[in-house]
């Protein structure tokens, strides 16, 4: 076994394990700290695919800044622990879990339907060139210079709009 | 044995149906705010996955932007999350009903 299959098996069998420990915890902290745990995961399947650039960002802006976030505003808020994973309405739970199921089998069906990899077959040196910072760099203020404007500005509309949210009082 | 593109895609559609499930079942609004943050993440796999598969940096580019607007997204509800704690002292989304006719 070459080394790309095991580090996705490790990555990808984290990521998911972490991603149903998340929503069976009972108590948000607990369901953040997974998330992050997934996040990380993930980051390194981005690496196995050579993406580095997105694979930092991805720890950086993910894992970093937006789960912060959220753990400071769980720790503020201080929610009380939900009840118990399945005990409160287990009829609309198990109702959503089918749900759930049903559509990953007919996903499932899909991808093996269409076969992809029939077509796409993993071009090595272009693969690494897509990933690094310097095409992407390019690709970025070249061709996609307006979406990146449009980006930086909704952010500054995210900022005013979470400080006025936010803010106690509206004079 | 290597590993072809649909690997990534089944992982993907796994993590995101996970989401779902979380997003449907959990009733703190701080947790199902993470399930959509699963999900978001979950597309981005499929996208780099094709990206990387496909040898170009477009698809790259377009988690870049998904990334922002996650931030952004995690910004503006978590501050509309504080605000109704601030009025109705609850998380719990079976509690707040003001908006339901």
């Amino acid at each position: 076994m070459s080394l790309e299959v095991i580090l996705f098996f490790i990555f990808g069998f984290v990521a998911a394990v972490a991603a149903v420990m998340m929503i069976t915890r009972n108590n948000p902290v607990i369901a953040a700290l997974y998330l992050i745990l997934n996040m990380a995961s993930l980051a390194g399947l981005y690496l196995t695919l050579n993406a580095q650039f997105i694979a930092v960002a991805q720890v950086i802006v993910y894992a970093g800044a937006i789960m912060v976030l959220f753990l400071f505003v769980i720790m503020l808020l201080r929610p009380e622990n939900e009840k118990k994973f399945l005990e409160s309405n287990p009829k609309i739970k198990i109702f959503a879990f089918v749900v759930a199921g049903f559509v990953f089998v007919q996903l499932i069906y899909i991808i093996f339907f269409s076969a992809p990899s029939n077509i796409l077959q993993k071009n090595l040196d272009a693969s690494v060139q897509a990933g690094t910072i310097e095409s992407i760099g390019n690709e970025l203020f070249r061709n996609y210079v307006l979406p990146f404007e449009a980006a930086g500005f909704l952010l500054l509309a995210a900022t005013i709009g979470a400080i006025l949210l936010a803010k106690k009082k509206i004079e | 044995m290597t590993i072809t593109i649909e690997y990534y895609l089944i992982l993907s559609a796994f993590m995101f149906l996970v989401g779902v499930a979380g997003v449907l079942t959990r009733r703190n609004a701080i947790v199902v705010f993470m399930c959509i943050e699963l999900m978001l993440n979950s597309a981005n796999l499929t996208m780099i996955a094709f990206a990387s598969y496909l040898g170009s940096s477009v698809g790259q580019l377009f988690v870049f932007f998904v990334m922002t607007v996650a931030a952004a997204e995690a910004a503006v509800g978590l501050a509309i999350i504080i605000a109704i704690f601030r009025n109705k002292l609850t998380v719990n989304i079976d509690e707040i009903n003001i908006l339901k006719w």
